[in-house]
């Protein structure tokens, strides 16, 4: 990237120059105007923010006069490293001290109130840094310049002759130089007359250095507060139990049998159950446990998932949605060799370490809550509707979030708090069991994924027809949040992403969809459509190498001629994964590559298959391209993360449906990789640099079930086709 | 009443004897560090020391923990210092971070048993979930610490 310009990006140069001193005389930068701060200090008690609000007034950047910088992430800190790779954006252009930044949540409120000054707070999307980078790094470069010129004019010198570095402006002719803490009373006066320049990628000191993370050691100290955590004065507890088939309603229930337990207090009718209130959340949940309660089951009561899967598979078959093609398909399947094959995935539940929780304070013209969200400001827009106030009335105590993954995005735990809050006029703590949250989570889609080519006479494709029949997210959240207007006309983007975006030179492609929703909601899970059609395209794409007799690493490059940064990416997965070395019998070795979120990741696992056809995936190597890097480290343990993510849905997982409700309820029933089956990941980066700026908190997971499956079929001669893996019988091919 | 000893302090609660000890650690004494993530000893986000032994707090009744001296992570070191917190902190294990103050509070018990382990040793004994997928760098912190346990 050039030299950009603060305007060139959009941001209005007034909204970008105004600064202001902070209640303790330091400097604040931001991109809008005052106003009162909401943030909340983490680890410390987030819901103290409006006490130590008084008189401050910011946006992204404090500097007191001890040096020390606090800079605000709008993101929320799932593990995903926001609280770390934002403040370094920041603090690259600001060429401050590292050592001496903390970070801290920006205020949801505060953004509501002045209309947008921390921007998308949602996190999601990979987009934290994307979506994000270009604002921080002004915001961090005004305040720079600032301090630059306020020391040069103390000093009566031009301010092109000083310089900013490490905490401290000099001026290197006379020698002389002022930290930044003396320099941010005065440098929140000075008004630039342009905008900064933003560092080019060539200059970076900081972003690309392997980074500590900031939020270990309140992690290793138990010191983090997460939703859970929070406990407010008079607060009373809340457990739900709620129709165990989605789309159910109560039909009668008798508090009788359970008011006079011990602390119990309410029985506070919901939509879709009732909420026990007691005065600690163990009677809660024990009386909730006890209460007699019947259902009306709804219109899902009959189903199961033989026949989701049927009515899947018929969807194949059935009237279709084109969402995209290139050349004549039909035509070139008439020629050449046929392959053809069909891939299947369950629902998945996202089983989030800390389930579902949120605390409420409800007054006359206040609302405050504490909960882990991926929107905190889509989170008080909702609030305040719900409880009949006005936005700016809602306050949002972001806290750690206990994993995220996507299901953080919609609060339905929020509505039921409101509702309980409403009910008893008491602070609230409303927290989902383990089954709770597992049996009434928003899934990824079960989706049935057809894929049919034909080869040429030298073995390559000629035309490939891709089909899913999938549940729409859109569809399915639209109750909650509508968000059918930001996707665009055709088929929704959800459903096919990862198939209209095959990066194979192919000359005839088409891909056709039928959303078919059930009664079981679904949402965004790590990596979305991804998660589903690479495994579809990746495993296809194998199928198709070995049906032309090739190779399959050596298949995809030439389909990938062209295309220097995948084929960068490819090559030294090769490479580093040892592609041309043979594994032994049992063994396998299998390649996957995927774009998504504007990254290419390529990963090669390998498998061994024991004796009684249990396949243990024992090594990974992911090779990554998200151009550019903020923090190595992350990357790295993004990766490790999304790779475990997927290979444990791979291996082992799938949310079932029995007489309409969800059959799983806990991790007995819901297994996970642990360290005894976690294999030996090795991350590597091929970064193509220029413009490219990729995500990285979902990337990971897409190419890791294809590659197991690939290695599966390398060791067996078994093609899974439908996941988990576990379902399919591998004991014969040994 | 129940007389409980956590961390060195001890509590006299009116509670029924048969509430798990993670509620009685988290809701009536306030230490939230110990985490709640199954309730039926899977996951182990709840583990803390009782008499130095490794348990699944979500699956012990209070009653039964009456007149022991129970650990949790805000006992294990007063700043961080314990050698298994370092060795986390030096191998970035945390991501999300709910998991693991079980993690750490079950790999202190571990090491206090094995104090040099082989990877199969910790295959064998430590099943945590971590959702975040941060098992490579929790195995390296294992190995960074070991030795440095006192049994």
């Amino acid at each position: 990237m050039g030299h950009m310009r603060a305007d060139d990006a959009g941001i209005a140069r007034r909204d970008f120059l105004i600064a202001t001193v902070t209640a303790a005389g330091g400097l604040a930068v931001g991109v809008s105007l005052p106003g009162i701060a909401g943030a909340v200090p983490l680890p410390g008690s987030p819901w103290s923010d409006d006490a130590a609000a008084a008189g401050e007034v910011n946006a992204w950047i404090l500097i007191e006069p001890d040096d020390s910088v606090t800079i605000r992430v709008a993101k929320s800190e799932m593990g995903e490293g926001v609280l770390t790779s934002m403040p370094m954006i920041v603090a690259e252009e600001l060429a401050c001290d590292w050592s001496k930044v903390k970070s801290e949540y920006a205020s949801a409120n505060r953004n509501l109130r002045e209309n947008g000054v921390y921007k998308q707070m949602l996190t999601g999307g990979s987009a934290a840094v994307r979506g994000s980078r270009t604002y921080l790094q002004q915001a961090g470069a005004s305040a720079r310049e600032r301090l630059i010129a306020a020391a040069a004019k103390r000093w009566s010198v031009p301010a092109s002759e000083c310089q900013a570095a490490n905490s401290k402006v000099t001026h290197a002719a006379s020698g002389r130089s002022l930290n930044y803490g003396a320099l941010a009373g005065d440098a929140a006066m000075v008004v630039l007359a342009v905008g900064p320049a933003i560092k080019t990628a060539e200059q970076f000191t900081l972003i690309g250095t392997p980074t500590a993370r900031l939020d270990t050691k309140v992690k290793v100290t138990g010191q983090a507060v997460f939703g859970i955590d929070i406990q407010v004065p008079d607060m009373v507890y809340a457990a739900v139990v709620t129709c165990p088939v989605p789309g159910g309603t109560v039909n009668t229930y008798d508090d009788k049998a359970i008011l006079k337990h011990r602390g119990v207090q309410a029985v506070v009718p919901l939509p879709t159950g009732v909420a026990v209130v007691a005065d600690r959340f163990w009677r809660a949940q024990q009386a909730a446990l006890a209460l007699p309660i019947t259902w009306d089951r709804g219109a899902g009561a009959g189903v199961n998932s033989a026949g989701i899967k049927e009515d899947y598979r018929a969807a194949l078959s059935g009237p279709l949605e084109n969402a995209i093609v290139t050349g004549d398909v039909a035509t070139a399947l008439a020629k050449g060799k046929l392959v053809d094959a069909v891939y299947e995935v369950p629902y998945l539940a996202h089983a989030t370490m800390e389930p579902l929780n949120c605390t409420v304070h409800l007054q006359a013209d206040r609302l405050d809550i504490w909960m882990g969200t991926q929107g905190p400001d889509m989170t008080a827009g909702m609030a305040a509707h719900l409880a009949g106030l006005k936005p700016n009335q809602v306050f949002v105590h972001n806290c750690f979030l206990g994993g995220g993954f996507g299901r953080r995005v919609i609060n339905d735990e929020l509505v039921q708090a409101i509702t309980v809050a409403k009910a008893v006029g008491k602070p609230v703590k409303l927290l989902w069991t383990r089954e709770e949250d597992m049996r009434h989570d928003r899934y990824r889609p079960q989706a049935a994924v057809s894929l049919t080519a034909s080869l040429g006479p030298d073995g390559m494709p000629t035309a490939v027809h891709a089909k899913t029949a999938v549940g729409s997210i859109i569809r399915s959240l639209k109750p909650m949040f509508d968000m059918s207007g930001m996707m665009g006309k055709g088929v929704e983007p959800l459903a096919v992403e990862g198939l209209v975006n095959m990066p194979y030179a192919i000359p005839n492609v088409r891909v056709d969809a039928a959303l078919k929703d059930t009664h079981v909601p679904v949402m965004f899970w790590r990596s979305v459509g991804s998660s589903q059609n690479a495994f579809a395209v990746e495993s296809f794409i194998d199928e198709l190498a070995y049906a032309a007799g090739q190779d399959p690493y050596k298949f995809r490059r030439k389909l990938l001629e062209g295309k220097p940064d995948f084929l960068k990416v490819l090559d030294t997965l090769a490479e580093k994964g040892n592609w041309s070395t043979p594994m032994p019998a049992g063994k396998g070795r299998g390649i996957a590559i995927h774009e998504a979120f504007g990254t290419i990741v390529g990963q090669i696992a390998e498998v061994a298959i024991d004796s009684a056809g249990k396949a243990r995936c024992e090594r990974v190597v992911v090779v990554v391209d998200c151009g550019h890097v903020v923090n190595p480290r992350n990357v790295e343990m993004q990766i490790e993360s999304g790779v475990i993510y997927g290979l444990t849905a791979a291996l082992y997982d799938e949310i079932t449906v029995k007489d309409g409700a969800i059959e799983q309820g806990n991790f007995d029933s819901y297994q996970m990789v642990k360290l005894a089956d976690a294999p030996k990941i090795e991350t590597y980066l091929a970064l193509s640099g220029g413009t490219k700026w990729g995500g990285i908190g979902e990337p990971g997971t897409p190419p890791i079930a294809p590659a197991l499956c690939n290695a599966i079929f390398a060791a067996t001669g078994k093609r899974v086709r439908s996941l988990p893996v576990r379902n399919t019988d591998l004991s014969r091919q040994v | 009443m129940i007389a409980l000893n956590v961390n060195g302090v001890r509590h006299e609660l009116d509670i029924e004897p048969e509430t798990p000890l993670l509620w009685v650690l988290r809701d009536e004494i306030g230490l939230t560090g110990t985490k709640y993530g199954c309730g039926i000893a899977q996951c182990g986000a709840c583990t803390v020391h009782v008499d130095d032994q490794p348990v699944r707090s979500c699956s012990l009744a209070v009653g039964d923990a009456a007149g022991t001296n129970i650990t949790t992570i805000e006992g294990l070191s007063p700043d961080g210092s314990h050698p298994v917190q370092q060795a986390w902190i030096a191998e970035d294990v945390p991501q999300c971070g709910y998991c693991q103050s079980g993690q750490i509070m079950a790999a202190v018990a571990f090491l206090k048993a094995i104090p040099k382990p082989t990877d199969a040793d910790i295959d064998e004994n430590l099943t945590n979930i971590c959702r975040c997928g941060t098992y490579s760098r929790v195995r390296a912190a294992i190995h960074r610490a070991a030795g440095q346990v006192q049994g």
